[in-house]
């Protein structure tokens, strides 16, 4: 892990944003006022569940939202320039050399038709057109180096390429313009245990080695935990929790991230296996108040009416939640039955 | 004692490549189990449990239901077999017909097999499978496959295999599609069938620490053959062979004092791809010694209700016969602690 320091200034800085998607029944609020900032170097994990927005934040992040999505409002400034303001030259020019996208399951991300080779050539002209041939071959066998990939996978096609090594590939394409950040979304969802965990720490190498920060995106908490400094919850299209690591872990305030980790079993003791009753919210129908409150075991009469901010509740984690101030830390889940869990069904 | 589920020196292979290599397990049918079979990618145990539904027939060897050969079952007696072996799909979202309202799948079982003879007996049935994977009957019929959401779906699947009343449930990957929220509640209600019904469940998965949660016994594959087999306290809790230990360090644990480390695990699909006629792990074992390229290890107990093959054990006895089973430890019997 990059060691921080708080005074830096910050090279992603997030505020309001908002991504609908236009659907019959009104707006999807996939991102509903987002905010949120990351200094370089940092590795910033955003969990939630499908349907929570992370892929729609990832996407907008990198002003790649498509119909029916739209970005609404809000602003994404990289090294302070708002890339949702950019012309499209600057965003052809920022994109890859300034922040890069792995997306989800790059597997499918990478041209079947293409040598590997041509692939990662194409990306680096794009932005260096005087570059040779050989200067270009020679850039194309470095990244394939630092992506743990022998020089001769250059001349192969995806399809002659294993899952983990396509997902190395796609790494090395993001990373090829040395880029100030790194959005990836679930890098490593069709992997294997010890590929995913290969892939990972390759993440982690590049990352720490360009000194570029991280985001990523990921549903499994036990992943983000591994690799992240500070790790956002997401719930129906907001923010709600977010801290350092080792503090949501161990001391989540937001009862949603507790029953996250909760849900997690480990392989230390045999215990009752805990999901999260209930559904997340459809999108275009949010419940009035906090959105998690038909599932919460605490919630009151106050979730209902009014949607909480987030606010510090600890020094660097921020919750959004009625239980604070009044609460110093999360008050121990109450039991809950079966038939509990069943009519929250 | 007969066996529920019997596989005998199993093998599959498509053409020269080897699928599941000469594997021999026995679940008990006297007392309803919980078996995981693990392992990544190719390690062969999609391939051994389509065999188990008799969806597929060995190269060599047999599968045996309650003595039967599968492959060569009379017509009766397959339709038993059909009725008392259900199978649970990875992918909850491919085995729905989307132009049918969920009930079909359910009322299809019932009329196929004639579970009831009233249309309010047939309804009550699906209503109480329904219930016991934890979905309300009202919410859950009448509704098409798109309305209900990946864990929704999946729960339906259980319950279909549910009304059949199986003597066996083979469940491959059934929550890894399925939301982290969610898998917890969907596993806990298999266990919950394993105790109330009596079902014995093989659940085939890459997923170690839901294994570890809801197993009695795994057997962890390798390239088609087995690495290790035991109870689980033993085989996650501490494995043995070089395999296991890798897979069992690579689990991403939501624990900060539990990391990956930073020493990177060396990239393995070149080395892997070399054959070679011994231990098949050999190429991307940590500890490979000499004998291990030329010799394939045997099934060593290097302590209770555990085997592992590898000859860092060699020292230990070896299994006596083929079934990995032996060293499985009874469901509801004391547990080994593996010394740590």
């Amino acid at each position: 892990m990059t060691p921080m320091d708080d005074k830096q200034k910050p090279i992603l800085v997030v505020e309001d944003l908002n991504v609908h998607y236009d659907t019959g029944k009104g707006p999807a609020k996939a991102v509903n006022d987002v905010s949120f900032s990351l200094r370089p170097g940092e590795r910033l994990g955003l969990i939630g569940e499908s349907g929570s927005g992370k892929t729609t934040m990832a996407t907008a992040l990198m002003r790649l939202t498509r119909a029916p999505g739209r970005i609404v409002g809000g602003s994404v400034l990289l090294d302070g320039r708002d890339i949702l303001k950019m012309s499209d030259r600057e965003l052809r020019e920022t994109r890859l050399r300034d922040i890069a996208l792995i997306p989800q399951g790059a597997m499918s991300s990478l041209n079947p038709v293409m040598r590997l080779e041509e692939q990662m050539i194409d990306a680096i002209v794009a932005h260096n057109p005087n570059m040779r041939r050989a200067e270009l071959e020679a850039r194309v066998a470095e990244l394939l180096k630092n992506v743990g990939l022998a020089p001769e996978v250059a001349r192969r096609y995806p399809h002659e390429l294993s899952g983990g090594m396509k997902q190395r590939a796609a790494m090395a394409i993001a990373t090829s313009l040395a880029p100030k950040v790194i959005v990836a979304d679930e890098p490593t969802s069709a992997l294997d245990v010890v590929v995913q965990r290969q892939v990972m720490q390759t993440l982690g190498r590049l990352q720490g080695g360009l000194g570029a920060a991280v985001v990523l995106i990921g549903h499994d908490m036990g992943l983000i935990a591994q690799f992240a400094d500070t790790v956002g919850v997401m719930y129906a299209g907001k923010i709600v929790e977010i801290g350092p690591v080792r503090q949501m872990i161990e001391n989540p305030r937001h009862p949603y991230t507790k029953l996250l980790v909760e849900s997690l079993p480990g392989i230390e003791v045999k215990r009752e296996l805990t999901g999260i009753p209930g559904l997340p919210p459809p999108l275009v129908d949010l419940p009035p108040g906090c959105s998690f409150n038909p599932r919460c075991p605490f919630a009151f009469d106050r979730c209902v009416r009014e949607t909480p901010l987030l606010q510090e509740v600890a020094p660097g984690q921020r919750a959004a939640c009625h239980l604070y101030p009044a609460h110093a830390t999360l008050p121990p889940l109450p039991a809950m039955t079966r038939a509990h869990q069943e009519a929250r069904l | 004692m007969s066996a529920l589920i019997e596989m005998q020196g199993v093998t599959k292979s498509y053409g020269s490549f080897t699928a599941l290599d000469n594997v021999t397990l026995s679940l008990s049918g006297t007392s309803p189990s919980m078996t995981a079979v693990a392992g990544e990618s190719g390690s062969g145990k999609t391939t051994l449990a389509r065999m188990m539904l008799g969806f597929i027939n060995p190269s060599i060897g047999h599968v045996l239901y309650r003595g039967k050969d599968v492959a060569k079952m009379s017509g009766t007696e397959q339709r038993q077999f059909r009725r008392e072996v259900q199978p649970v799909f990875q992918d909850p979202f491919d085995v729905f017909n989307p132009f049918y309202r969920i009930d079909h799948v359910l009322e299809t079982p019932v009329k196929r097999y004639k579970l009831a003879d009233t249309q309010a007996g047939a309804r009550a049935m699906i209503e109480d499978a329904l219930k016991r994977v934890g979905l309300r009957p009202q919410d859950t019929l009448g509704r098409f496959p798109h309305e209900l959401s990946g864990g929704q779906r999946q729960r339906v699947m259980v319950a279909r295999a549910v009304l059949l009343r199986p003597k066996l449930i083979v469940a491959d990957e059934p929550v890894s599609m399925v939301d982290a929220s969610l898998r917890a509640t969907i596993l806990d209600e298999l266990k919950t069938l394993n105790r109330e019904l009596g079902i014995s469940i093989v659940y085939i998965t890459h997923d170690l620490t839901t294994a570890f949660q809801i197993c009695d016994n795994i057997m962890i594959l390798y390239r088609g053959t087995v690495s290790e087999a035991g109870s689980v306290e033993r085989v996650i809790g501490a494995p043995k062979h070089p395999y296991s230990q890798l897979l069992v360090s690579s689990i991403p644990l939501p624990d900060l004092d539990k990391t990956w480390g930073s020493d990177e695990v060396p990239v393995s699909e070149a080395s892997a791809a070399r054959a070679n006629p011994g231990c098949k792990f050999a190429p991307r074992c940590p500890h490979v010694m000499e004998m291990c390229w030329d010799n394939v290890p045997p099934k060593y107990v290097p302590d209770s209700q555990r085997l592992a093959t590898c000859f860092l054990y060699r020292d230990a006895p070896v299994a006596p016969g083929d079934d990995v089973a032996v060293v499985f430890r009874p469901p509801d019997g004391p547990v080994a602690v593996a010394a740590s």
